[in-house]
């Protein structure tokens, strides 16, 4: 016996959800599994299509338009790019995303100053965009290292964008520690709790609305951290807006990120009301298959092996970071079902000896056939009931050219559509 | 070659491929519990901090990452490095280990340096220490308190006897010590006939499924402290659910799964009563049994944390065969069809409002009774959301942690107020009294709902 369902997605990532949401849309019972809590919590939380070519010519204006001079081999051209706008309109959908209004990539600043061209960012970071020509004063928490504001400041300008910018660092109300999680600053703000000022207590918000305000100098914009509240961040923005007299941004940050958190909770969410199931913490290690089709997968929970059955999978356990790739002295592989994984025999061939060069294991990942199957290197298909989204697929550098969300969820969709196809 | 000298023929420009160059061995895997490789595997990203319960209401305590690989790296360059007292702020609630990309054994850090914080640096003459001690030799007030279950219940929550166990042991008067049940479940099981009994029923009700009458389908139950004293009916569940699918139920000696000796650095404690539980499941795992516990904080215990901390004769056999009792139905039986057929009328006809304990995240099980139960006719069941409770077992009792406890549990309690139900479900016992205590709901446990439905 096995704990059963029609599609079976391995992976939580924004691969693994998109690819399980679309599938349960598509009237499959999906049952998705993680080896931990998904990898969006590491991520900024910016959501990004094509940002600069494979050939580093960027920032792209039109990803829709660059996608076509992509090479065969890439994801995008696998799947297509009208596909590529279904697979973002159904992210639209679950999510309180900004930037579906236009086919051009916004302009999103980072904690470090530099500034990113990306397809969708959330709500909160709107009233950021560096396309923007009003005036920005950037709030640093002295206890929050992570982003130092002057420094972001310097760099915006440095990088000429089209307003004054000002970075100034005060200290969050209360005096938290200064290795206080942010998880600490957003609890404080989404229950407005009370912090002691001078001896006298206070909501968190207001407080440090007050402490912006002497600092504060007619910028029409007012940008923190992200660290304004998890559950309630709307809210929190709001009460901030309305006490300082501007409008409000967050900054995304570097990992642990609460944009990054908001998205996960947004996606799981969806997933949730889709009907599909899902859990985390424990690895998929083994799998049993006849042929040519995969039968049974195995989650190791602790010694113990919990067998899972469907008809179709999906492998969105990620690329080298996320562990779907591994790779040792000998060879590249990927771990679970041992799929193809094109890469030069001799390890010096996997990178070039410039740092920021052109290095081969950016794009090592399985290659696939138009329907996103697993091919061996003759080109077969590996399993008939098997097909691979997001980072685990080859052919494209998804840090370079900042398309790891895009490919992320085209291929999802892409992956989920079929597998509940074939399903049924 | 020693780790420290290098190849002499190695530049590190020049590839090296032609030569014969074997990796050092440099960290070897061992089985005596070296947590250098879990240190090493930290590259900081900091993402445990986020699942920490603690950190988030309270910034003096500085979170996952310095309880383990942090702390654990101080140790090994300062001999006279004293663990942080901030250790004993952990509520070993473990979602760290949930969040770790790395699968750095984060539990496994804290519970060792738990107990060596208590082990070397706290007094044993201190008061805390014994009221630490106590509270997690729960068993042993259970096994004395269940001789007198209504006199013990009244003296318990006696008001100048709380207000008197505050003020000299920081035991806090705010809570309810819960009822202990008028018959335990072992006195219930041995009346019923034992295993005995449950060798017939389940023989019988194999016959009435069209099963072969002898067919190898056996557990052994470890049903803990707290279904044992407190929450027979929960044990009752268990039994009738697991004869219903033709199982015969055996209940072996057992003692304290351990989980609030770890949480208190009790690994002295915790081992004595883990030789027990061990040596008796692991003779019944050679004969075919599976080891199946209703609470998820005792199968965590059997499954992780035993043989992560110790190292006793047939530990990882217990681990590999320890299931929790509805999880081990899904992967054996149609549990999720059988309910989506039938449907629950009576007392347990009600909207629940469901949390899942920490314990079970980590196990996966975080879904499993908001997924099975969310078909079934007569009842509902929502889940109010990815808190923590706050309790942790005994850390919400203790006077000085009970206002962090009920902070981390506000959000709980808030999402319970706003669900459809009124009445609570959760698998472990002290996440219950938590619900119980911040709402005023009576609290089920999911076996209960699940024999309701389908036991007719």
């Amino acid at each position: 016996m096995a704990i059963n369902s029609d599609v079976l997605v391995i992976g939580g990532g924004l691969a693994g959800l998109t690819s399980a949401l679309k599938a349960a849309r598509e009237g499959a019972d999906v049952r998705l599994v993680s080896y931990k809590q998904s990898s969006l919590r590491h991520a900024s939380g910016l959501v990004d299509l094509l940002g600069y070519t494979p050939d580093g010519e960027g920032p792209v204006t039109d990803p829709y338009a660059a996608m076509s001079d992509l090479h065969d081999a890439h994801p995008y051209q696998t799947v297509g790019v009208e596909t590529v706008r279904e697979a973002m309109s159904m992210f639209d959908e679950v999510t309180d995303y900004r930037g579906d209004h236009t086919d051009t990539n916004a302009l999103v600043p980072t904690h470090g100053g530099t500034v990113k061209p990306t397809a969708r960012y959330p709500t909160g970071a709107a009233a950021g965009l560096a396309s923007d020509d009003r005036d920005v004063l950037l709030v640093g928490l002295e206890s929050l290292v992570d982003f130092d504001a002057p420094h972001v400041a310097a760099h915006l300008e440095a990088a000429g964008v089209p307003f004054d910018v000002r970075g100034e660092t005060i200290r969050f109300p209360g005096d938290l520690q200064a290795d206080a999680k942010i998880t600490r600053y957003a609890k404080l703000l989404d229950n407005n709790g009370e912090v002691a000022v001078r001896g006298r207590k206070k909501g968190a918000r207001d407080a440090l609305a007050e402490r912006v305000n002497t600092i504060h100098d007619k910028e029409e914009r007012v940008g923190f951290p992200a660290i304004l509240g998890d559950a309630h961040t709307d809210a929190v923005r709001a009460a901030l807006e309305e006490k300082i007299g501007a409008d409000v941004f967050e900054v995304p940050m570097g990992p642990p990120s609460l944009p990054g958190l908001r998205l996960e909770d947004a996606l799981f969410e969806a997933l949730d009301e889709s009907g599909a199931s899902f859990e985390t913490g424990n690895p998929v290690v083994d799998f049993d298959a006849d042929g040519d089709t995969i039968e049974t997968v195995y989650i190791e929970k602790n010694g113990a092996r919990i067998p899972n059955s469907a008809d179709q999978y999906i492998l969105a356990t990620g690329g080298l970071v996320g562990k779907g790739i591994e790779s040792d002295r000998e060879r590249v592989e990927e771990p679970i079902f041992d799929c193809h994984i094109a890469h030069g025999e001799d390890r010096y061939e996997w990178f070039s000896g410039d740092v920021f060069g052109d290095h081969s294991f950016a794009s090592f990942g399985v290659e696939t056939d138009e329907t996103l199957r697993p091919l061996t290197g003759d080109d077969a298909v590996e399993f008939e009931n098997l097909r691979a989204a997001g980072s685990v697929l080859g052919g494209y550098d998804f840090a370079a050219e900042k398309s790891g969300s895009g490919v992320s969820i085209a291929t999802g969709y892409v992956a989920g559509e079929n597998a509940a196809a074939e399903a049924r | 070659m020693s780790d420290a000298q290098s190849p002499t023929d190695f530049d590190p420009v020049e590839p090296n491929t032609g030569h014969d160059f074997e990796p050092v061995d440099v960290f070897p895997d061992s089985n005596d519990f070296d947590l250098r490789p879990g240190a090493d595997s930290c590259f900081k990203c900091s993402v445990c901090d986020t699942n920490c319960p603690v950190a988030e209401v309270d910034d003096d305590f500085p979170g996952p990452k310095f309880q383990g690989p942090e702390q654990w790296r101080l140790k090994q360059t300062d001999d006279d490095y004293e663990i942080d007292d901030s250790v004993m702020s952990c509520s070993n609630c473990m979602r760290c280990d949930n969040a770790c990309p790395s699968g750095v054994p984060l539990s496994q850090m804290h519970n060792t340096a738990r107990g060596e914080y208590v082990e070397n640096q706290m007094s044993k003459t201190d008061l805390e220490y014994w009221r630490n001690r106590i509270l997690s030799n729960y068993r042993l007030s259970a096994s004395i308190a269940s001789k007198v279950p209504r006199l013990a219940t009244w003296g318990m929550n006696f008001g100048p006897a709380r207000w008197l166990m505050e003020k000299t042991m920081g035991v806090t008067k705010e809570r309810d010590f819960p009822d202990f049940a008028p018959q335990t479940f072992r006195e219930w099981w041995a009346e019923r006939g034992g295993a005995d009994a449950s060798r017939r029923n389940a023989q019988q009700r194999r016959e009435q499924l069209g099963l072969d009458r002898d067919a190898d389908k056996k557990v052994a139950y470890f049903h803990g402290c707290y279904s044992n004293y407190n929450t027979v009916d929960v044990a009752k569940a268990m039994v009738h659910v697991y004869e219903h699918y033709g199982y015969e139920v055996v209940a072996p000696e057992q003692k304290c799964s351990g989980t609030p000796m770890f949480a208190n650095g009790m690994l002295d404690d915790a081992r004595r009563h883990a030789e027990v539980n061990v040596s008796s499941m692991s003779d019944l795992v050679d004969q075919g049994y599976d080891a199946i516990a209703s609470c998820t904080s005792c199968s965590m215990a059997l499954r992780q944390e035993y043989p992560e901390l110790f190292d006793i004769d047939g530990i990882e056999k217990v681990s590999s065969n320890t299931f929790e009792a509805v999880e081990y139905l899904r992967i054996h039986e149609d549990v999720k069809e059988d309910v989506q057929e039938s449907n629950v009328t009576g007392e347990l006809a009600e909207e629940f409002a469901y949390h899942a304990p920490c314990h079970a995240r980590n196990q996966g099980l975080e879904r499993q009774s908001v997924e099975l139960f969310r078909d079934l006719e007569g009842a509902g069941i929502e889940d109010v959301g990815e808190s923590c409770s706050g309790i942790s077992g005994t850390y919400g009792w203790k006077e000085e942690k009970y206002e962090k406890s009920m902070d981390i549990g506000e959000e709980m309690f808030d999402h319970m107020e706003h669900a459809e139900g009124e009445v609570g479900m959760t698998e472990c016992p002290t996440c219950a009294m938590q619900m119980e205590h911040g709402t005023g709901y009576e609290i089920r446990h999911p076996l209960e709902l699940l024999e309701a439905a389908i036991v007719k």
